[in-house]
């Protein structure tokens, strides 16, 4: 195995981390919160006083 | 407060961080690449002079596209764009299709993208010496790890875009400085420059990759739920990004023009690295390909950006199922619309062919061009100046509009004269698709919650 073939297989092996991060996070995030609150987003609502801030924002944890 | 419960009144919008750079960012990052690849097919079309009459004829298209755009989405400020300009402004039906444009150019951009960094990273991987090297393996990482990079949020996404695009600009105004433009030394534009071969036909053929030099920079739009500022922020993101572009193609045609053959350029993979390489400067060839590959990573990352939102959007207005217009409590980015546009992504970068693929994204560019003209003229008629506030008026009115439309027609025929087949069945496409809307779809539609803006009744209604 030369050394460009380890970088295929690090692509690979780098992809499906990435990949499985983006779907077990999105899973966990559907499961711990609800739906409705997850779906509030409407456009054109721009009152940061209704909106949740992330915690580094001072926002809810 | 329970996570589990959405408290009354509290709601997760997108988060509004983006200032102007980032919205330069937005939309010259998606187009820069078209510099470093692409542009110089219209050569081939139609010779050295056409690609110039190109990359003017479709800069004076865009300018119209940049400023048409700013005045619109200044009033408009909602993910989606044009999407959300279409619904308040012609209505759900014209919508729904420029919804599906701005998906379809942006995803087929990334694929396109992501099949030039395999390939780029195949090229060295064989240059370097090694035998049976593979593109696929970095086709798939270049979309997973940008698709990650948006998950996680805007404003780093943007940043890097901000970075990379910058970076990719300056190699070219190097590159430029480096060939001595006031002198003969490295350029022979007497003797490349072979007038019109193909006549005006071939300028006419090569307007189809003269769309290459700004494709996309109405992108930015899609900021407008995202900055902190958007009557101020996307106005000028896009007035400056058309310049930037314009200043950045005129210049890579002088540059490329000069130094190749039209035989060769018109066939170029990469034209501003080979322009590089002939200067026979190690540090400029670096430049240009950390360029090539900067360009292109800040495309499909823009291009990532850009098509979630607009799903996400149509999600949101019912279009689609609501499911996609969800948004991450704490990333604040649409998350289910990022991760579902990922394998529609790979299946076009590892199956389809790269030109087939770029044609498919012009033509739903082309698409979108076309309604904007018609959505301006609807736009001033129903809503005249000083009835609602605009954070920019464009000038000439309906002047703009009106060559906007005649240059899209004009290209519809340049793209028919090499891709008549795909033109057909991207119509019948969006024909069967406006059909399935209209009969199935559109009942699912909360008619009243889709107009958000509060501007007054239009003029006639």
């Amino acid at each position: 195995m030369n050394s460009f073939q380890i970088l295929e297989y690090a692509a690979w092996a780098i992809s499906a981390v990435l990949g499985l991060y983006m779907l077990f996070d999105m899973i966990r995030i559907d499961r711990t919160y609800d739906e409705e609150l997850l779906t509030s987003s409407r456009e054109g609502d721009i009152e940061d006083t209704l909106v949740i801030d992330p915690p580094h924002q001072g926002g809810h944890k | 407060m329970s996570q589990t419960t959405a408290v009354h009144g509290e709601k997760i919008s997108l988060l509004r961080v983006l200032g102007p750079a980032h919205v330069w960012a937005l939309g010259v990052g998606i187009v820069l690449v078209g510099e470093y690849m692409g542009w110089n097919f219209a050569v081939g079309k139609g010779g050295m002079i056409a690609a110039l009459i190109a990359c003017w004829v479709a800069g004076l298209l865009y300018t119209c596209v940049a400023m048409i755009d700013s005045e619109v989405t200044s009033t408009v400020a909602a993910a989606g764009g044009q999407y959300a300009q279409a619904k308040h402004i012609v209505g759900p039906l014209m919508a729904f299709n420029v919804g599906l444009y701005l998906v379809f150019a942006y995803t087929m951009l990334e694929a396109a993208n992501a099949i030039t960094l395999g390939y780029l990273v195949q090229t060295v991987g064989t240059m370097a010496g090694f035998a049976d090297v593979h593109d696929k393996p970095f086709i798939v990482l270049t979309i997973m790890f940008l698709a990650w990079l948006n998950y996680r949020g805007v404003y780093a996404t943007l940043t890097v875009n901000l970075i990379l695009t910058a970076i990719a600009f300056v190699a070219i105004l190097i590159l430029f400085a480096a060939v001595k433009p006031w002198s003969n030394e490295l350029l022979n534009h007497q003797a490349m420059l072979n007038g019109l071969p193909y006549g005006w036909l071939g300028v006419i053929a090569s307007l189809h990759f003269g769309l290459w030099y700004y494709l996309g920079i109405e992108g930015t739009c899609q900021a407008a739920e995202e900055v902190r500022s958007p009557a101020r922020s996307l106005p000028l993101g896009t007035m400056t990004g058309i310049m930037t572009l314009l200043i950045a193609a005129t210049m890579t045609w002088y540059v490329c023009s000069g130094l190749m053959p039209w035989e060769y350029l018109g066939q170029a993979v990469t034209p501003l690295f080979d322009a590089a390489r002939l200067t026979n400067s190690m540090p400029l060839m670096v430049l240009l390909f950390v360029g090539t590959v900067f360009s292109t990573l800040a495309s499909a990352n823009g291009c990532i950006n850009d098509a979630s939102r607009a799903w996400f959007s149509m999600g949101r207005d019912r279009y689609l199922p609501t499911w996609f217009g969800a948004v991450h409590p704490k990333n604040r980015t649409p998350y289910r619309s990022i991760v579902f546009l990922v394998p529609v992504a790979l299946v076009f970068a590892y199956f389809a062919p790269l030109d087939q693929v770029i044609t498919f994204s012009i033509l739903s560019g082309l698409l979108g061009y076309t309604y904007m003209s018609l959505n301006v003229i609807l736009f001033r008629r129903k809503w005249p100046l000083g009835m609602i506030k605009r954070g920019y008026i464009h000038p000439f009115h309906p002047l703009p509009a009106l060559v906007l439309l005649l240059l899209c027609s004009v290209t519809y025929f340049a793209v028919f004269l090499g891709y008549g087949t795909q033109l057909i069945a991207m119509l019948i496409f969006f024909v069967v698709a406006s059909l399935w809307f209209h009969f199935h779809r559109y009942q699912y539609v909360r008619r009243g919650d889709q107009f958000t803006m509060q501007w007054p009744r239009p003029v006639g209604y």
